[in-house]
This record gives C-alpha cells, sequence and structure tokens, in this order.
C-alpha cells in the first residue's frame, strides 16, 4: 500500500501547519433550511444553538422560499433527479434552453450558457474565447474562480491596482500591440462590498479597444434599480461584453452559474470551455427553481427593495455604535478589525450572542485588513438587523474599540 | 544602491504600493511573504523584468520566495543576463 505510515505524517504535519498558522477551517453543521434563523451545531458535537444568520449571500432571501422549493420539487417530479450526462451529448432539457434564454433577458445579454457552477464558467471562459496573442487585464481583488481561470488561458496577463482607472488605462496602453485586450472585473467585491466602476471602465475600453468581462456573482439579482446587477446600476447595460455569474448567491443559492454575452463568445464556450464540455448538467430540479427565481425577481423589485432598506438600517446602526465599516450601499458589510486575532475572538463572541458572523484576515483579505464580514438578506427583518447591531455593540464594548478609527484599533491590538 | 535595483525598487513602489500607504520599501523589504504583492499581481513584475532587461525567467524559477525582496529579485534577473 503506497499510503504508508511516512506519507500520513507528512500530510498530518501539512495539517498541522494550517492550523499552527491560524488558518485551519472549522466545521460548522446547519442543521436546518438556509434563513435569517438557522439551527448550527458549532463546534463539532455541541448543542445546536438557534442563531441568526449574518454571513450567507441569501442576499434575497430565496434559498427557502416556498415558491422555490414548490418549483424544484415540480422541476424533480416532471424532468427527473440527474441527467447523467454532459450538455452535449444528452444532457440538455428543454428547461435548460428555456433558463439560458430568461437569464438572457434579464441580464440584456444576447446568449447565455448555463455552467455547473460560477467557478467552472470562470475557470472555461478565458481559455475558450483567448490565445497567446491575446492579453487579459484584471483588477488585482477579483475572485479566486477568475484568478484560477486567467492561470489556466494561454494568454498573457497583467494586473491594475483595484479599482485605480488611471492605472488600468497605463496597462491597456502598455498592451496595446495585443490581438483582443480583455478587462476583467468582479462587479461587486466579495469582501469589501464595492463596486466596479463600470462606467469609467466601459469608457476606457471604448477608447483603447478592449473587451470587458464583469463577475456579477455578488450582484445579480438586486444591485440596479430593478436588481439586473453592476451594470444596471452604472447605466451600462448594453456595453458589457461578458457577465459571469451564479445561482448560488441571490437566485435561490443551490448551485449553477453561466456565461452570458456576446452570441459569438457564448458559442466558442459551448464548443470549447472544459467545464461545460466535460462536467455534468445542471440537475433538473435546480433548473426549473432558477426559472422560478427569475420570474419572481422579473415581476417585483419587492425583495431587492427590502434588501436595500435592510442594508441601509444595518449600516446607519453599527456606524452609530461606532464600530469601523467600510462605507458603501452593498449589502456586503465588512466591519473593519485588522488584527486577525481580534476578528476571529469577536467573531466567536458574536456566535456566544446569537450571532452568526466570520472572521476573515491574510491570505483571503490582504495582510492587516482583517474583518468580519456581515451580509445582509432580504430574509432578515428589522428586529434581526437590531439584536445584530445590538450584539457588536456589547462585543465592540468588551474589546474596548467603540469609536476607534484604524489608527486607534491598531494602536491597541497590532496589525 | 546599483542602477538595477533603483529601476526595480521604482517600479515595485509605483505599481504596488497606494500612494495614500505610509509604507517604505526598500530592496530588502518582503513583497510576497508580506502580502504587499501577491502572487497573481507578481506576474505584472515579471512583464516588466522581462521586458526592460530583455531576458526569459522561466515559471519555474520566477517562484514567490525568489520574487521576495528586490535583492532577490536582481540576482534572478543577473543570472539569466547571462
Amino acid at each position: 500500500m503506497a499510503y504508508d505510515d511516512k506519507i500520513r505524517a507528512a500530510y498530518r504535519a501539512e495539517i498541522e501547519a494550517i492550523r499552527e498558522k491560524g488558518l485551519y477551517k472549522e466545521k460548522r453543521f446547519i442543521c436546518s433550511p438556509q434563513g435569517a434563523e438557522i439551527l448550527v451545531e458549532y463546534p463539532e458535537g455541541a448543542p445546536r444553538e438557534k442563531v441568526l444568520n449574518f454571513c450567507a449571500n441569501n442576499y434575497l432571501g430565496l434559498s427557502s422560499h416556498p415558491e422555490v422549493v414548490a418549483a424544484a420539487h415540480r422541476g424533480l417530479d416532471e424532468r427527473g433527479y440527474g441527467m447523467s450526462s454532459v450538455r452535449f451529448i444528452c444532457g440538455t432539457q428543454d428547461i435548460h434552453r428555456e433558463l439560458q434564454d430568461k437569464v438572457s433577458e434579464f441580464l440584456g445579454m444576447e446568449s447565455t450558457l448555463l455552467f455547473p457552477s460560477c467557478m467552472d464558467a470562470n475557470s472555461g471562459v478565458f481559455e475558450a474565447i483567448l490565445g497567446k496573442n491575446d492579453v487579459i487585464i484584471a483588477d488585482r481583488l477579483i475572485h479566486a474562480s477568475l484568478v484560477d481561470g486567467i492561470r489556466l488561458c494561454s494568454a498573457e496577463y497583467d494586473t491594475f491596482k483595484h479599482m485605480d482607472m488611471k492605472h488600468l488605462e497605463n496597462k491597456l496602453i502598455l498592451h496595446r500591440d495585443k490581438r483582443v485586450r480583455l478587462v476583467v472585473t468582479d462587479g461587486v467585491f466579495s469582501m469589501d462590498g464595492d463596486l466596479a466602476p463600470l462606467d469609467r471602465m466601459c469608457e476606457l475600453c471604448d477608447r483603447y479597444g478592449a473587451m470587458l468581462l464583469v463577475d456579477d456573482s455578488h450582484g445579480t439579482g438586486f444591485i440596479g434599480r430593478t436588481g439586473r446587477g453592476t451594470h444596471e446600476h452604472f447605466g451600462v447595460m448594453d456595453r458589457v461584453d461578458i457577465i459571469t455569474t451564479t445561482f448560488g448567491k441571490g437566485l435561490g443559492g443551490a448551485s449553477g452559474g453561466c456565461v452570458s454575452g456576446r452570441r459569438e463568445l457564448v458559442e466558442l464556450c459551448r464548443q470549447k470551455a472544459r467545464p461545460y464540455l466535460f462536467s455534468n448538467s445542471l440537475a433538473p430540479a435546480i433548473v426549473a427553481a432558477s426559472i422560478k427565481v427569475i420570474e419572481l425577481i422579473t415581476g417585483s423589485t419587492e425583495r431587492r427593495d427590502k434588501l436595500e432598506r435592510n442594508t441601509v438600517r444595518f449600516r446607519q446602526g453599527i456606524t452609530e455604535v461606532g464600530l469601523c465599516v467600510r462605507e458603501g450601499e452593498t449589502p456586503i458589510v465588512p466591519v473593519m478589525l485588522f488584527n486577525a486575532k481580534l476578528a476571529n475572538d469577536m467573531a466567536r463572541d458574536m456566535y456566544a450572542e446569537g450571532i452568526y458572523v466570520v472572521g476573515f484576515f491574510f491570505p483571503v483579505v490582504p495582510a492587516g485588513a482583517a474583518r468580519i464580514r456581515v451580509q445582509l438578506s432580504a430574509a432578515h427583518e428589522d428586529h434581526h438587523i437590531d439584536r445584530c447591531v445590538e450584539a457588536f455593540r456589547k462585543v465592540g464594548e468588551k474589546y474596548g474599540i467603540l469609536g476607534l478609527d484604524r489608527n486607534g484599533i491598531i494602536e491597541k491590538y497590532g496589525m | 544602491m546599483d542602477e538595477m535595483k533603483k529601476a526595480v525598487l521604482q517600479y515595485v513602489i509605483d505599481e504596488y504600493v497606494d500612494e495614500d500607504e505610509e509604507m517604505e520599501v526598500d530592496a530588502a523589504t518582503p513583497l510576497i511573504s508580506s502580502g504587499l504583492v501577491d502572487s497573481f499581481s507578481m506576474v505584472s513584475l515579471k512583464v516588466f523584468l522581462e521586458k526592460k532587461y530583455g531576458v526569459k525567467l522561466p515559471d519555474d524559477e520566477a517562484t514567490p520566495e525568489a520574487f521576495d525582496t528586490v535583492d532577490s529579485i536582481c540576482d534572478l534577473v543577473r543570472k539569466h543576463q547571462g
């Protein structure tokens, strides 16, 4: 047997090193449907606790919505459990086509192709549409799945400082000899909750003949007046060439993603993108439920409007309490603590107060930028938000950081 | 400090240090292990070095360790200048 004691010991040492660096991911078990109030077993083996969830990507509160669950049941009854095939052999049902058409219409794009996840969409899109004479110019804080996709592609790549338009322009000039220049950004950045300035990026892309790809996984369904996404927010719905997004966050939260964009680019993904070609079709129940989600959010802006109100209420509350938050308008609210241990300790104390939030620190966020990331949902009610703010006040007071700015917290706890 | 170190250091400051950041960087400052430069954005530095000094830095040598300080970066470039 090749897996001998020596190899086992080496792997154990690697796991131990992760633990020693404070990067070990603990197991947490949710023993209820996803929602504002959940039942959690944490740490493993501990009694289940009813807590308020402020760390899910359940932005629109649709993860356990009765109409979405009912649609999933219908999909299961009418189209079966699984397809046992990739899309291009015998894995495409009429409902896959219907969902693709509905997503194209919702996002205002020419065409859409479903992937098993947005991670897969981002892994496959670059190699399908670019070659060695092309260049990708990416914001430095794009999501890890985009980074992986870019590294899998034969095109050259370069980066620009986070949301720095002058730096992006310099890079567009530097790479002007390339066949295709593809600028890549998140629409909403998942750790800071800030919005990429797509209006200015479109202007630069027009000026230098570049294409623009936006991963709008943290924006689709609720950013913009009717929730179409970051491109709607900035009034550039017809000027973005490719959007990748997910059904695993605001849009029901199960799984699945897509590439949506110019017809030829999407067609090339259908022909060449490896995660599309070599991975199973999205399950019928998820497709059917996702169609229902698109119908719900096309028919009414009620849920994204509620999310917007919840975001304002939380941001106002947490600012009044005197915690240091990054300003913004999205439902991702980073409570900045700068020190990794402080972020971890406070998240643990918040859990004891019945609030489920998680601390993030290097290498997930830049060194010295540790924080607790709070995510609002349309499933939250005012009393949930008020409880969360009150818990932050209590825990923040315990650590003596209320009213302190960045320098004050760093002076007290270091980076 | 020699000309190459000066040029590389200036590039690192312009490319990676935010204007509003109070940070002093010299030839011995850790870049990657400190988190100032991540492995993804390191590629910009590699492109710069290859263009400016007319070298090809193989991927197996352009490692985060080799790119960790301006000193070690210049050693690597010189090695490939022949």
